[in-house]
């Protein structure tokens, strides 16, 4: 009886996790192609880390341009910790996520006295600036040269290193931080995030400690953003500042906007849609324009986020979840439940 | 009327905005369990009142006591954990939410759930959430709108908007109430409906005060009202002793006019 009540509010149930671990779990047997497997592995990484920034962005309702400075962090704490000292790559992911954690903490408290433009444009700052750092340290991180032998990760002595063996971990750790996150959203913490986005008012007045919950929720983000980099170096096992700049937290921000950022499962979506696009284009620009760069991406992706904004502004995951409650519906003749405040909150509300 | 302990007081408080006072000076205490009023016409400074009570604006000169507690300088979160809440003239019900999760909101400060307990979902997280859950469903039920619960907030009509709002500040278990306009938008049976919810939630003990131009329930349901203009008290006492204060007629009756040649 006390569950089915909560039911009706939140959808805890297990049944989409675990078919989308399936699948999952299934798909290198299916496709035996590196090339799919480590495009894969990329969308991992950024699943993991939009997570997290999903719940500052979609829920808490409060921008960051400045993510791609917590990925740096962990990238390279883990990188310093096992390359340099020698210590377990383990141990390197965890001094990142306390890492970020703390800088997340000492950063929020100045920059949430902001709200909207200001505030994208300090946590821009903030990017810049670590960015910059990363440049600078050549000590620690080897600057523009970049950080050479990172080892790999190894758990019991079983080593993730190949793309077959790293597709586990990171889908591993991309699956636990949903279940973590939705947890968070199904509870007080989540709809306390989420009255700072419905009404800073209302939500100070029925005693919600906005600078409290908007400090958790970044720095949460911070160590998804933290943790996300620890893998990624110890995957790639070489890594340079430019993988952290100020551009890749814009391509965040559009995984999340274009995924929807009021839903957990958006970040998976937006993750796995920017990944196979960019793939798309590296493919197919040269064919049309045979000298064009870089920048194209760029370009396209920044018209893909205007026309997401406008077009959808809440994201692929509404129309995904009206796609499976139409599905259910006709399995099941039974009337969908309200779909509201389950997984996904409408995000209409604006960022000021 | 319970006891004639004096639970609010407010203290010669002003607000200044540039240079004019949208309140001046303004003092009253309301005793616990009291249904208090604060009328005066538009403008008179009665929202920016219930904003540097509730800690929304600062105060420019004044104090205001909850008890023997000093409120004046806290924020609001601060004086909601103390047990005063409010709700707002123009709505601000959570517009991401369905209505119950609008009022288990409102229950935050009787939840203890923190993000880690809340990211592992620890059995006693789904406790609380249950019992939070039957406890906001009875202040639904108490307010009439439960046959809702689960609709989107925004969806709602406005009455019961304000009606969810109440709810939402109730289930906190307050036992001081700010009500900014709560019957602006109602038709008269809503406006009988909210009468009785008011009652109802006094027997168990809360105090409100409550703003509202509706003056034939003002003088319905108050105990005593307090009336203000440009920003200035003119007034106070028991509904009988308001309707026969010259001060307070001629404001009315000059703002009557006034509409009078508006129109
Ligand atoms: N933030 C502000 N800055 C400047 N002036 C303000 C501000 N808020 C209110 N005022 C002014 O203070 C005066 C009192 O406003 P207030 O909203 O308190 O009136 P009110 O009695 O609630 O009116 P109403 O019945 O229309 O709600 C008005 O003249 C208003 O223009
Ligand atoms: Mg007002």
């Amino acid at each position: 009886m006390d569950r089915t009540d909560l039911k009706k509010i939140y959808n805890n149930s297990l049944a989409g996790p675990l078919i989308f671990a399936g699948v999952l779990f299934l798909l290198p047997f299916v496709v035996q192609s590196n090339y799919i497997l480590s495009i894969m592995i990329m969308i991992g990484f950024y699943a993991l880390l939009c997570n997290g920034l999903t719940l500052l962005m979609g829920y808490a309702g409060q921008i960051s341009l400045g993510h791609a400075a917590f990925y740096g962090i962990g990238a390279y704490m883990s990188a310093y910790l096992s390359a340099k000292m020698g210590l377990s790559p383990w141990l390197g992911m965890l001094a990142g996520m306390i890492l970020a954690a703390i800088i997340a903490y000492i950063v929020g408290i100045p920059i949430f006295k902001l709200k909207g433009h200001y505030l994208a444009l300090a946590t821009l700052g903030f990017g810049v600036i670590v960015y910059t750092a990363f440049k600078e340290l050549k000590d620690f991180t080897g600057g523009l040269n970049g950080f050479f032998g990172i080892p790999t990760i190894s758990l019991f002595g079983f080593e993730f290193n190949n793309d077959f063996r790293f597709y586990y971990l990171i889908w591993l750790f991309v699956i636990l931080g949903i279940l973590f996150s939705r947890n968070i959203i199904h509870s007080r913490i989540g709809r306390a995030l989420r009255s700072i986005e419905g009404s800073e008012v209302a939500s100070d007045a029925v005693g919600v400690n906005i600078m409290k919950y908007k400090l958790q929720v970044f720095m949460l983000s911070a160590m998804f953003a933290s943790l996300s980099g620890s893998l990624y170096a110890h995957y790639i096992t070489f890594i340079n500042p430019n993988l952290f700049d100020v551009m890749t937290s814009i391509y965040l921000l559009i995984m999340v906007v274009i995924g929807g950022a009021s839903s957990i499962w958006g970040s998976v979506i937006g993750a796995a849609v920017f990944v196979l696009l960019g793939e798309i284009l590296k493919s197919v620009v040269p064919l049309v324009f045979p000298n064009a760069g870089g920048e194209f991406e760029i370009v396209f992706f920044g018209l893909l986020l205007v026309v997401t904004l406008i077009y959808m502004p809440n994201g692929l995951s509404p129309q995904l979840e009206k796609l499976i409650a139409r599905f259910r519906r006709n399995k099941e003749l039974v009337p969908a439940p309200v779909a509201a405040g389950r997984d996904g909150v409408e995000s209409g509300g604006d960022q000021s | 009327m319970s006891g004639q302990q004096t639970i609010l007081k407010v203290e010669g408080l002003t607000k200044q905005f540039g240079g004019v006072a949208a309140v001046h000076d303004v003092s009253f205490e309301v005793k616990e369990g009291e249904i208090f009023a604060v009328i005066g016409p538009n403008g008179a400074g009665k929202t920016t009142l219930f904003n540097m009570i509730t800690g929304v604006l600062p105060v420019t000169t004044g104090k205001v006591y909850f008890k023997d507690r000093e409120l004046t300088g806290l924020k609001p979160y601060q004086i909601a954990a103390l047990g005063v809440t409010r709700t707002f003239q123009n709505l601000e019900v959570f517009s991401n939410m369905t209505v119950i999760e609008n009022v288990m909101t409102g229950a935050h400060l009787r939840m203890n759930t923190g993000i880690l307990r809340a990211g592992f979902r620890f059995p006693s997280v789904v406790r609380e959430e249950v019992n939070i859950m039957e406890k906001a469903m009875e202040c639904l039920k108490l307010v009439g709108i439960e046959h809702l619960a689960y609709e989107r907030a925004v969806t709602l009509p406005y009455g019961n908007q304000r009606l969810l709002e109440i709810a939402r500040a109730y289930v906190s278990e307050p036992e001081l109430i700010f009500l900014d306009e709560p019957l602006a938008g109602l038709n008269s049976e809503e406006t009988r409906k909210w009468i009785n919810v008011i009652l109802k939630m006094r027997e168990n003990g809360m105090t409100f005060v409550f703003v509202e131009h509706d003056i034939e329930a003002v003088m319905s349901i108050s105990d005593r009202i307090v009336v203000l203009d440009n920003g200035i008290k003119i007034g106070e006492g028991t509904p009988e002793e308001i309707y026969e204060n010259p001060k307070v007629v001629a404001a009315y009756l000059g703002e009557e006019e006034e509409d009078a040649v508006s129109c």
